[in-house]
């Protein structure tokens, strides 16, 4: 029988499938940060319990990091102690850990894909949900809670239903300035921010082959947004590529192997998906979202909706509640809503394609004065290689921050947050209520409405900045 | 994990729709190690922010039954949003659609999620709105919510069930098969990666 992509890499993991009980399944790559693992540990220790594959888990601080004065200790006693946690039980579980100031610290779903972790037809868990970025690679990743921290801690398997399947094609190509984030805000705008419950999505067609790897990470990431258990494309010569000669990336004979087995992972023709999108990526212009989840969004030219234009009941509510909370007037254009803050980073649009695009757009420009802008390098690494292409300089210079390594401004964990009231443009993933910090308002947008935003003060698409 | 039977509790209407893991608990109340406590976050932004929310009016302060609207518990992957809700006085959560790792979450910390059609879930805020001392009995057994003399019958996997009303928890079963787990082992490519530090 012809089956999905998603299915094949399912199957090849069960370890044991009886009726009347959920599968079996193996996890190949476990990712561990400080916020959701330490009541894991403290369960594996209260049954005596231990780890069983350390070396197949991975750890790092990410969600608690400052981005100033990383080398000094963490200044918030709580988040410290929290991270104090994670050392002590990466160390008496003998797990590897990334820790602040270490060269391959950085926010877990960016370092898994730097390092080569992440690799096609694997299974990969973390206690996030963004976990689904990984699935870029044609990897079936998803995000779990802290009870199942404990237990792939503990068995490396988790019981699990296999998930129906979503197809999301989109064809065309994209038009300047528009981007693999206008691409996935236009799909959960349409589907809804859980209209993927209990599906996995792979995303295909001709505007995604086309994708870099990077890009293919920011649409997998937000599959989470529409509600998905998993977001994945069929690995290519462009997976292949980035992968090769990474520090965990197989080698010589073992290369060729993968290669081989990696390039079966293709949904066969004639599988059949449970449901069905269609986009066509030429129409799409960039998209920003008005309202407080990531399914209320617009393309940048429309206007602030009125509730009273929704059919549904529910949706007129919520439309309502968002608008009351953003403080918008429904006919307010898009481009007239004005900014305090721009946020750049998270493991959504951190890493250094997305740099590259905001650092081009702001060469030789100064930001809004009345506009703070912060760059937060997905990781270590990501910064290290900005700095070498002379990024960094081109953000200070055109009046921005620039960060250390982590997740940052994207959930405030740390001290970069907005004030009540505060209005950004984030290229982060979540605009829902407080997420940015208490009474904070998120306008979520791609790198470069983020950089031409920053520019004007005001929601900006980049090819508004010609002539000006 | 305790285990779930039946639970007979007041309700409250929480009339919003994608009511996302960030609004149940906002992520500074996420640094806590310990895995209780966790009430101080519960719906914080909102109990602060709007005297008229529904778990500040004291009709609905011992309410350990929420009625929640579509799309309940979306975003992030916190089980420390269960845990708040437990910590809160909760057992139940009803809503027409749940997030798959919210509902997953549910099953392994003891918090029953009950799908009921939204139709049913009007009906139910209409009652507990008219009479919020109205008691409700979600009971696991029966798969049913009662409340007046409503019977509102509901769907949840068999063997999910099973593991709450014997309150199991899932390594221990998992445990049970090892010899499954390293047959499964012996067979995995050799070239797989490892975390061990790099070359």
């Amino acid at each position: 029988m012809p089956k999905t992509l998603a299915e094949k890499v399912y199957e090849a993991h069960v370890v044991r499938s009886t009726a009347g009980e959920p599968d079996l399944l193996y996890i190949d790559l476990h990712l561990v940060h400080e916020v959701t693992s330490p009541q894991a540990f403290d369960g594996l220790r209260a049954a005596g319990r231990t780890v069983r594959h350390p070396e197949l888990t991975m750890a790092t601080e990410d969600h608690n990091v400052p981005t100033l004065d990383i080398l000094k200790p963490i200044a918030d006693p709580i988040s410290r102690a929290q991270v104090d946690a994670l050392r002590r039980n990466a160390k008496e579980f003998g797990i590897r850990l990334a820790p602040m100031g270490d060269r391959d610290q950085g926010i877990v779903h960016v370092i898994g894909p730097q390092l080569g972790l992440t690799q096609p037809g694997m299974t990969i868990v973390c206690g996030d949900s963004h976990t689904s970025t990984h699935g870029a690679f044609g990897a079936l990743a998803f995000g779990i809670g802290t009870s199942e921290v404990e237990h792939v801690l503990a068995t490396q398997t988790l019981p699990q239903y296999k998930p129906k399947q979503m197809s999301v094609t989109v064809d065309g190509e994209l038009a300047p300035g528009v981007s693999a984030k206008d691409i996935i805000l236009a799909v959960i705008a349409q589907i809804g921010t859980n209209g993927a419950a209990g599906h996995v999505i792979e995303y295909r067609g001709s505007a995604i082959e086309a994708l870099s790897m990077e890009a293919r990470m920011t649409i997998c990431n937000m599959s989470i947004e529409a509600g998905a258990k998993a977001g994945l494309i069929a690995p290519d010569r462009t997976t292949f590529d980035f992968l090769q000669g990474r520090p965990h990336a197989p080698q010589g004979a073992d290369w060729d192997a993968a290669v081989e087995y990696w390039s079966t992972l293709r949904t066969d023709e004639g599988a059949v998906f449970d449901a069905e999108v269609v986009l066509d990526a030429s129409t799409l212009t960039p998209f920003v979202t008005w309202g407080t989840n990531p399914g209320q969004g617009l393309p940048i030219d429309g206007v602030v909706p009125d509730p009273a234009d929704f059919a549904d009941e529910g949706e007129r509510r919520a439309a309502e509640q968002a608008l009351a909370y953003m403080g918008l007037t429904a006919g307010t254009p898009l481009r007239e809503i004005e900014v305090d803050t721009v946020f750049l980073g998270s493991c959504t649009n951190g890493r250094i394609e997305d740099l590259r695009v905001a650092a081009d757009l702001l060469r030789g420009r100064k930001i809004d004065p009345s506009t703070r802008m912060l760059v937060v390098p997905g990781s270590v690494g990501v910064k290290a290689q900005a700095e070498a292409e002379g990024l960094d300089k081109v953000f200070l210079e055109a009046g921005a921050e620039w960060r250390g390594a982590g997740c940052s401004m994207c959930l405030g964990m740390n001290p970069d947050q907005l004030k009540p009231g505060e209005r950004s443009a984030s290229t982060s993933n979540r605009n829902f209520q407080g997420r940015q910090g208490k009474g904070g308002r998120t306008h979520l947008v791609s790198p470069s409405v983020a950089a031409a935003t920053a520019l004007t003060g005001k929601l900006t698409a980049p090819a508004d900045l010609i002539g000006a | 994990m305790d285990a779930f039977t039946t639970h007979t509790g007041t309700a409250a209407p929480l009339r919003r729709s994608a009511v996302d893991t960030d609004q149940i608990i906002p992520a500074e109340y996420l640094k806590r190690i310990t895995r209780t406590g966790f009430e101080d976050g519960l719906f914080i932004a909102w109990r602060t922010n709007e005297p008229d929310f529904v778990l500040n009016q004291p009709q609905y302060a011992d309410a350990s039954i929420l009625v929640a609207g579509p799309d309940f518990g979306t975003g992030s992957s916190r089980e420390h949003a269960n845990w708040a809700l437990l910590d809160g006085g909760f057992r139940v959560v009803i809503s027409s659609r749940f997030a798959d790792i919210f509902r997953n979450n549910s099953t392994k910390s003891g918090l029953l999620t009950v799908v009921l059609p939204q139709a049913e879930v009007e009906k139910l805020w209409t009652a507990i709105e008219a009479d919020p001392t109205t008691p409700v009995t979600v009971d696991l057994q029966a798969k049913a919510v009662s409340y007046g003399d409503t019977v509102v019958p509901f769907e949840i996997d068999d063997y999910v069930r099973w593991r709450l009303l014997e309150g199991l928890d899932d390594v221990g079963l998992t445990e049970r098969h090892l010899d499954d787990i390293e047959a499964y082992e012996a067979k995995r490519p050799s070239w797989l990666p490892t975390a061990l530090p790099a070359r």
